[in-house]
């Protein structure tokens, strides 16, 4: 499938994370699946679409076929799928991932601290400095796009002059969202 | 927007309850799914809602640019000063038996402050990166009528 409508892209997008939110919950992943909602498909989303103001709906068409990035993404995904054979078997009680530092917290962190969410538990005290380091991540976000946005534009930047902010793009999108 | 009555009255229905949700995942996260991540972004939904019907300059006069950045930064201090008050009082970097007597209540409160410090950081940086998108195409407009004002978009 092939969409060069920028705004049918990025609905298709929080569709997809919907979606897979849905699959979080049918896994009993809430707190994943609160993310996955809240992040996914309700924040990015509008802020694709705030972006979609400043620039055109359709994406600009290319004349040929990169073969070469089709060749790279086709190798890389064999390779995945092979890798996936030495996976261990979906849910088994002898993974890794059941075996190694999960039967602690299980046992341990209502013990500990009392707090009937494990989830919470793990993220905000046994792996405080993990989540303060996301904390960090996320600010540093906020001031990466404040030092590119907050220089105003001016007739003489590149690009400025030359292009108008694209009026369908903006529009139509907001319009659609509401 | 706002001139539409469906999704005035919709969103002044909305609205009141997103943040109510919001404030809910944030302060139940220790019984229920839920933190101070996803209760800052349905925090912020629910402000990006009203810049959305009311439009920005009324979203802003709500929280100002200003308190944004300030209270962003808040956040992770929060976060990193609840840390230092932990080896202020005798343990290790965030540790929180230090805090309380109790250390179930000691685990709770830290946990609890924290994040609230992950929810405020994240609803204001969430907020600040829509505004910084949303006012960019205005100020582009404002660049290109300043000086040539026959050339508007």
């Amino acid at each position: 499938m092939r969409v060069r409508d920028l705004f049918a892209a990025g609905m298709l997008f929080a569709i997809y994370s919907l979606v897979s939110a849905g699959l979080f919950t049918v896994l009993d992943a809430g707190d994943v699946a609160l993310t996955e909602a809240a992040v996914g498909a309700g924040l990015s989303t509008i802020l694709v679409l705030a972006v979609l103001t400043l620039a055109r709906r359709y994406e600009h068409p290319v004349g040929s076929h990169n073969w070469l990035a089709l060749s790279v993404v086709l190798v890389t995904g064999a390779l995945l799928v092979y890798a996936t054979l030495d996976l261990p078997e979906f849910g088994a009680a002898d993974n890794p991932a059941q075996v190694h530092v999960g039967p602690f917290y299980i046992e341990n962190s209502y013990r500990d601290m009392g707090v009937p969410n494990m989830v919470a538990a793990v993220l905000a005290s046994y792996r405080s400095i993990d989540t303060m380091g996301e904390a960090f991540v996320i600010f540093a976000a906020a001031l990466a796009v404040f030092a590119l946005l907050s220089v105003r534009p001016r007739r003489d930047m590149p690009g400025v002059r030359r292009r108008h902010p694209p009026r369908s793009a903006a529009s139509k999108g907001e319009e659609d969202e509401a | 927007m706002s001139d539409n009555g469906i999704l005035r009255i919709i969103a002044r229905f909305l609205i009141p309850l997103i943040l109510l949700v919001g404030l809910y995942i944030q302060f139940h996260g220790e019984y229920s799914p839920g933190g101070g991540f996803q209760a800052g972004v349905v925090f912020a939904v629910g402000w990006i809602l009203y810049v959305l019907i009311w439009g920005l300059e009324r979203g802003l006069k709500v929280i100002s640019l200003k308190a944004m950045y300030v209270l962003s930064a808040a956040g992770v201090l929060l976060y990193a000063g609840t840390g230092l008050l932990g080896v202020l009082l005798g343990g290790k970097y965030l540790e929180f038996y230090p805090l309380l007597e109790s250390p179930h209540a000691a685990q709770q409160a830290g946990i609890i402050v924290v994040e609230f410090g992950v929810g405020l950081t994240v609803a204001t940086v969430a907020m600040l990166i829509f505004t910084l998108f949303a006012r960019r195409r205005s100020e582009w407009i404002a660049a290109l009528e300043q000086d040539d004002p026959e050339q508007r978009p």
